[in-house]
């Protein structure tokens, strides 16, 4: 049976191109069609990375253009491996990481719950949540830095009410203990509307009829929470996890306006630290070394995670 | 044949004045930071465009984002910029790294003489190598980091009596970094007017250049050194040596008994809030600002006064500051050196200082009249005097990223001791130019 698209398709292309493409296979054509979009891809993604591995063994450095690189086998990595510092960057992007992803599924998916459950007025309170999420980073972070002031700062005011301490004694950006959970808190404010929305995506795909079903069956609320709700919302909730992961994993605008990385480098996350290597020190060597580490750790995670997903996907 | 010759000779001469100025006007663009002083240049540059034929273009940039943007624009061969008021630490590399037109050979041919302009920015902001005779920049602008205060409160007899009672002295000017620390942890906490205040702001910030600016304010009058021997880049004993432990301590002790909370990462901009606001008694910042904060209607005028930092173990202070050069990738080459040639004029000069500017021209810091021409200037001529600067190489931003981590890792994030501090710092400084192929 023809398909009548593609009749439609074959009548629609003009006589010259028909028969400049008549001698060519289906193979030939989708090659055609797709090889702007591989060459783009080489160009962009590939290309750059193949660079950025082989600059990874040189002293490269892009402000000296008047200087031959020289290669230097794997000494940037050897550095980087070894340097203490780094890896205290790496705890506190662990940290991040491992914290706003978690306060974020948990509150996502409970707002997320309670949506769901179609309240008055619950449409307007989903676009209150979602506000923050619209919001630039930059504007974001300036804006929470205002709130984390000390001494004018409706933070440590809202603070201070519960626990009747003096609102400046205690300062969110410039306390070692206190900043990495303030990078913390602001950027749970800002993504948990999106773990909501794929939470609240999840929830509206399960089918009513298997809740009736478990009703009938005299399963308990929080039977069919925990059999019924959990398992069919956990792909989404484990998609959340991944896109949000990655963002994370390369945070830069909202840490940097909030306390660029201090006070000292408690809140320097390895992204900030590649910046400041390459574009700041112009160590480009060094830095690309850094970057495929990054991206080796990255592409490492997400692989396994992916996986994963799939596993639970076919359950 | 009369009537011709007079029609010819008066079209000769339109051409010979207007034909050259109008062939060669060009679009000139100036690049700096965006602060007080750029806007005075603005208005001196007006008498450029009308005696040149050229326009000038400003390109202004915040200060957290100047370096980072303009190093940038010469590491990438840009062409924004014909003119640059740059940094003087970044001589060296715009010198080595080719950004930067070396400037002798048009000195020479318009009989500009560096011996015309106060020796200490000539050093700081146009040689390459430091102290030779290869010039990439002319002193555009002097500065150091200097400190005012809140001269009202320092008069007030309550608070004079509450200072004497509590120090056995009289509340004045700081003739030391011990003292300056006294009269900041009084005033720290302290109720004035119903409003509580504090002792002063310095310098914290950890992105750019912050806290380095600020720390070497302690660490030049207690005798910081970078290098045993100039040029040898043997840093163990000089930089980490005990003044410069001392130093560090004292600044750390300033952070953490006398400045106001939050102020964890504060630099040019917050000290000017801080003290225009009426939270702190005394406040450090550059020079450039002492001609806005004079005129600010709130605390400037009768309540505000000046003074350079104190010493401890020496005169000391922090050359701030630029010189102008001509960008090697700009197409108006001719026209940018142009600029600095009316730039160097000594009228130009003046006028420069009258409008907010600092000069570095002999002719108007000789002058008599200088040091009584604004209640700063004095305290800026004696600062030049004893100005360090920070390392000028062409890796200075990696030596500065260094310093700003250690120093902010310990001052303000309060971890490690400052010995501890400042042996790391070396071993950064020491991979720093081990790369650079300099040991």
């Amino acid at each position: 049976m023809t398909d009548p698209i593609a009749t439609r398709a074959a009548k629609a292309t003009p006589p010259r191109v028909a028969r400049q493409i008549k001698g060519l296979s289906d193979r030939a054509i989708a090659w055609i069609f797709v090889a702007p979009t591989i060459f783009l891809l080489l160009a962009i993604n590939i290309f750059p990375l193949i660079w950025t591995i082989q600059l990874s063994f040189t002293n490269y450095k892009a402000n000296r253009l008047n200087r031959e690189p020289e290669f230097i086998g794997l000494r940037n990595y050897e550095r980087i491996l070894t340097d203490s510092d780094i890896w205290l960057n790496m705890q506190a992007t662990a940290h991040f990481l491992f914290w706003t992803i978690a306060l974020q599924v948990l509150i996502g998916f409970a707002l997320a719950w309670l949506i769901h459950r179609n309240f008055k007025g619950s449409n307007f309170w989903t676009t209150v949540i979602v506000l923050p999420m619209m919001l630039s980073p930059a504007v974001v972070g300036n804006f929470w830095k205002f709130l984390y002031q000390p001494q004018i700062g409706l933070f440590n005011y809202i603070v201070t009410f519960f626990t009747r301490a003096e609102p400046s004694s205690f300062e969110m950006l410039g306390s070692v203990q206190l900043a990495p959970w303030s990078i913390v808190i602001v950027d749970t404010w800002m993504w948990t509307p999106f773990v909501m929305l794929i939470c609240l995506a999840g929830l509206r795909s399960i089918p009513d009829y298997i809740y009736e079903a478990a009703e009938i069956d005299r399963a308990s609320k929080l039977r069919q929470f925990f059999t019924i709700t959990v398992p069919m919302v956990l792909p989404f909730l484990m998609l959340a996890v991944l896109f949000r992961g990655i963002e994370n994993f390369k945070m830069f605008d909202l840490v940097v306006q909030l306390t660029g990385g201090g006070p000292g480098s408690t809140t320097e996350l390895t992204s900030i630290n590649l910046k400041r290597e390459a574009f700041e020190k112009w160590r480009t060597g060094y830095a690309s070394a850094y970057a495929i580490i990054l991206f080796v750790t990255v592409f490492g995670l997400a692989s396994i995670y992916v996986k994963a997903l799939n596993k639970v996907k076919e359950r | 044949m009369k009537r011709f010759n007079a029609a010819a000779i008066g079209a000769a001469l339109t051409c010979s004045v207007s034909v050259p100025t109008l062939a060669s006007a060009e679009d000139l663009t100036l690049c700096w930071a965006a602060w007080d002083p750029a806007n005075a240049l603005v208005e001196l540059s007006k008498e450029f465009e009308a005696q040149s034929g050229h326009s000038m273009n400003f390109e202004f940039i915040p200060w957290p984002n100047f370096a980072d943007r303009m190093l940038n624009e010469l590491n990438s061969g840009g062409k924004l910029c014909d003119l640059l008021i740059g940094d003087s630490q970044w001589i060296g590399g715009g010198a080595e790294n080719g950004h930067y037109v070396k400037l002798n050979d048009f000195f020479d041919a318009e009989g500009i003489s560096m011996d015309d302009f106060a020796p200490a920015t000539v050093y700081a902001y146009s040689t390459w190598p430091k102290g030779t005779p290869n010039y990439y920049a002319l002193p555009a602008m002097g500065d150091a980091n200097g400190w005012f205060y809140r001269k009202d409160w320092f008069e007030r007899d309550d608070i004079r009596a509450a200072f004497k009672e509590a120090t056995g002295r009289e509340l004045g000017e700081p003739k030391t970094q011990r003292e300056m620390l006294e009269i900041a942890q009084f005033f720290q906490g302290r109720e004035i007017d119903g409003k509580t205040v504090y002792g002063a702001s310095i310098f914290t910030e950890r992105g750019s250049e912050g806290i380095t600016m600020g720390v070497t304010s302690a660490l030049y009058p207690w005798g910081f050194k970078y290098e045993n021997t100039p040029g040898s880049y043997d840093m163990d004993g000089a930089v980490n040596s005990p003044e410069a432990v001392e130093a560090l301590e004292f600044y750390k002790e300033f952070y953490e008994t006398a400045t106001p909370p939050g102020y964890t990462n504060s630099y040019m901009g917050e000290s000017l809030d801080a003290f225009k606001s009426g939270q702190v008694a005394m406040a450090m910042n550059w020079f450039a600002f002492f001609p806005g904060l004079y005129a600010d209607p709130n605390t400037g005028g009768d309540k505000i006064d000046f003074f350079v930092n104190p010493p401890q173990n020496q005169a000391g202070s922090t050359l701030g500051g630029q010189g102008i050069s001509v960008v090697a990738y700009s197409d108006k080459q001719d026209a940018a050196l142009e600029y600095i040639k009316w730039f160097a004029n000594p009228e130009v000069q003046a006028k420069w200082w009258e409008l907010g500017g600092y000069s570095a021209h002999n002719s108007v810091l000789n002058d008599p009249g200088f040091k009584d021409s604004a209640p700063f200037a004095g305290d800026f001529l004696e600062a030049m005097g004893a100005v360090q600067d920070f390392w000028q190489e062409p890796a200075y931003a990696e030596l500065l990223l260094a310093m700003q981590k250690r120093i902010h890792d310990y001052v303000v994030a309060d971890q490690g001791t400052a010995q501890e501090a400042l042996d790391k710092l070396i071993e950064d400084w020491t991979e720093v130019f081990e790369d650079e192929g300099k040991l």
